[in-house]
């Protein structure tokens, strides 16, 4: 019984999740009660399923370029030419954690105006990091007989590279792509506040009128898509752990 | 003679010449929300002065370029960190006008992009030098007291960020001890509900999975919504609790804010205590119960000693995040730095954004290195007494 439950149950808030945004007024009855003297009970300034998309968009571009950037970097610094950078990026890296993301999205606006670029900004500096530090530690605890057996194979840098060190710390940078996109769902929220066009508009909408409602079914959603996102990585993350022959353990 | 560079001298040095000659050191604005006019170094200062800081800087550049001792390299980014604060001010009051009190001077990118080559080789520096956790302490002490020296005798006075401070230095220091009110009230109550809670965790193994889950979806829901969430219950309670209101419980302001950072706050606390008495040695625990100690002395005893450097990892995660979310209060009317942060997002007023955003880096910045400090200490005190 166990082991279908949790599936049915994610099954259950994905589908109540699309029902949800593709169509809020069914479900306006819920909501009612939330709201006084006739407010609306569904966001009516804009559609749900646009702003759900806009969110994931933002997201999914802020955390690409962070995971090529964030990957690159840690290549470099385990490489012998950029040993150097290894304790300084290690630095600055817990340097970084302590901006706060309000700080950094204010700051980015006289930079690049409102809007969304200060918002993938901030996503993008805070992605970073998880997935630096998870993609640093496998690169640097790689088993050292499957190393040296590729040495010993005659495999170039490059080569190691591609077939042995990336494949086998696939699982781990996995986990930090994971981190960094269920942290930048929830921070993308703020972005609003600089006038992005996230769910934060609805849950801000909410704030300025006063009315529960809008609040509460922007911050669900973002919570669920944030559950199902990470659901559904840790699966990848498992499949692809199981393929480098460590899930057995 | 064979020159060899720095590989991350090279990175500094062409940060420095890019940030020296080709940006601007200082904007002149003709008020505080108008676009404003970059001016370089040699402008920006009077003549003598701006050749004095292009040649500090140049000198520190090459002094990063070169492979050069430690200890130089360590004096020229604090040489050029100081003259680089100390000539800004300069500036401002160079720039400004007499007797004009509309006109705004604020450090520019050139100025901006200087400090962070310098704090760059100031960090590589200090990570070589491998410092142990009272230097570092030391060094953060001494950062905050130059700071002093610099706001106190008023040579910052003629930028715009200090002068947006002087027509609202009463609600800076009222927002400012909201701000640490909440990040660390909030810090405290979470400490005391969780790690009993995270004990119980330890303890009880059928509540564990359930509490850590429902600790992990508080943190999925985004905090402006939390924050939100929390005003019609919180409302509900100051209405129909006798004495709730009394004790400050209202919807809006400071008491949802509160909740919600004390809701953010549990997982890490909760979840660090679980692992770190799970990381407790079996030999210990059997040795603790052969000499015949009772739970209660084997837990304050033998398991929270050596688990407690990974419960302080959590407190140090939650007060950094505590810090950085607390600006968010301002949005429910929670006070705190974030007021000015908002405030000067909705008036496009950079310098009070900066008024607010700044402090909070300081804040963040400070209570990691004091708390990666003491988490080094604990750490290292126990290793002592395992060896012993």
């Amino acid at each position: 019984m166990k082991a279908w439950l949790p599936a049915l149950l994610r099954l259950a808030v994905l589908l109540l999740l699309v029902v949800f945004i593709t169509s809020p007024s069914w479900f306006e009855p819920l909501l009612k009660p939330l709201t006084e003297n006739g407010a609306p009970a569904i966001y009516n300034q804009g559609s749900l399923l646009t702003l759900t998309l806009q969110h994931l968009r933002t997201v999914l571009v802020a955390t690409v370029a962070a995971t090529i950037v964030a990957v690159a970097l840690a290549i470099l610094v385990t490489r012998p030419a950029g040993v150097e950078f290894l304790p300084l990026s290690r630095s600055l890296v817990n340097i970084g954690q302590t901006f706060p993301p309000v700080a950094v999205l204010a700051l980015a606006v006289p930079a690049v105006g409102f809007g969304e670029k200060p918002t993938l900004i901030a996503l993008f500096l805070y992605g970073l990091l998880p997935i630096f530090e998870n993609a640093l530690t496998a690169l640097t605890t790689l088993p050292g007989n499957v190393m040296e057996a590729a040495r010993g194979a005659g495999m170039t840098g490059w080569q190691r590279l591609m077939k042995v060190e990336l494949p086998l710390s696939a699982p781990v940078i996995l986990g930090g792509i994971r981190l960094s996109v269920v942290i930048s769902l929830a921070t993308a929220t703020i972005g609003s506040t600089v006038a992005a066009k996230t769910l934060g508009e609805v849950i801000i909408a909410g704030l300025i009128s006063n009315n529960p409602a809008f609040v509460l079914q922007g911050g669900l959603i973002v919570a669920a898509l944030a559950v199902l996102i990470y659901d559904g990585l840790s699966a990848i993350e498992r499949f692809a752990a199981r393929r480098m022959g460590q899930g057995a353990e | 003679m064979i020159i060899r560079f720095d590989k991350l001298g090279v990175v500094i040095a062409a940060i420095v010449a890019y940030a020296a000659l080709a940006a601007p050191f200082a904007t002149f604005r003709a008020n505080r929300i108008v676009p404003g006019q970059a001016r370089p170094i040699l402008e920006a200062l009077p003549p003598t002065l701006g050749i004095l800081l292009l040649a500090i800087v140049i000198a520190a550049a090459i002094v990063a370029l070169l492979r050069t001792p430690l200890i130089l390299r360590l004096a020229a980014s604090v040489a050029a960190l100081i003259a680089l604060a100390v000539l800004i001010g300069v500036a401002g009051g160079f720039l400004t006008p007499a007797g004009n009190t509309f006109a705004r001077v604020a450090p520019a990118s050139g100025f901006w992009l200087l400090i962070f080559a310098f704090t760059l080789l100031l960090a590589d520096v200090l990570t070589r030098l491998n410092l142990s956790p009272w230097a570092r302490v030391g060094v953060l002490v001494l950062a905050t007291l130059a700071i002093a020296v610099l706001l106190v005798s008023g040579s910052w006075d003629s930028l715009s960020i200090l002068k947006e401070y002087a027509s609202r230095a009463d609600s800076f220091w009222a927002e400012a001890s909201k701000h640490v009110t909440l990040a660390l009230g909030s810090l405290a109550g979470a400490v005391i509900v969780g790690i009993p809670l995270g004990v119980l965790c330890h303890r009880v193994e059928k509540l564990r999975a359930g509490v850590l889950n429902v600790l992990n979806i508080i943190q999925t829901i985004p905090s402006i919504a939390l924050f939100g969430l929390l005003i019609a219950p919180l409302g509900w309670v100051a209405v129909h609790v006798p004495g709730a209101a009394a004790v400050g419980i209202r919807g809006i302001g400071t008491a949802p804010a509160f909740v919600a950072l004390f809701l953010y706050s549990l997982l890490p606390v909760v979840a660090n205590t679980v692992v770190g008495l799970a990381g407790v040695p079996r030999a210990a625990n059997d040795a603790a119960r052969g000499m015949g100690m009772t739970d209660r002395q084997r837990l304050l005893d033998v398991e929270f000693p050596l688990a407690f450097p990974v419960i302080l990892t959590g407190i140090r995660i939650v007060l950094v995040q505590n810090i950085g979310l607390a600006t968010i209060a301002a949005l429910i009317g929670g006070g705190g730095f974030g007021v000015f942060v908002f405030q000067g997002v909705g008036q496009t007023a950079m310098d009070l954004v900066l008024l607010g955003a700044l402090p909070t880096v300081a804040l963040a910045f400070a209570a990691a290195i004091i708390l990666d400090a003491v988490i080094e200490m604990t750490a290292t005190k126990r290793r002592v007494v395992e060896t012993a």
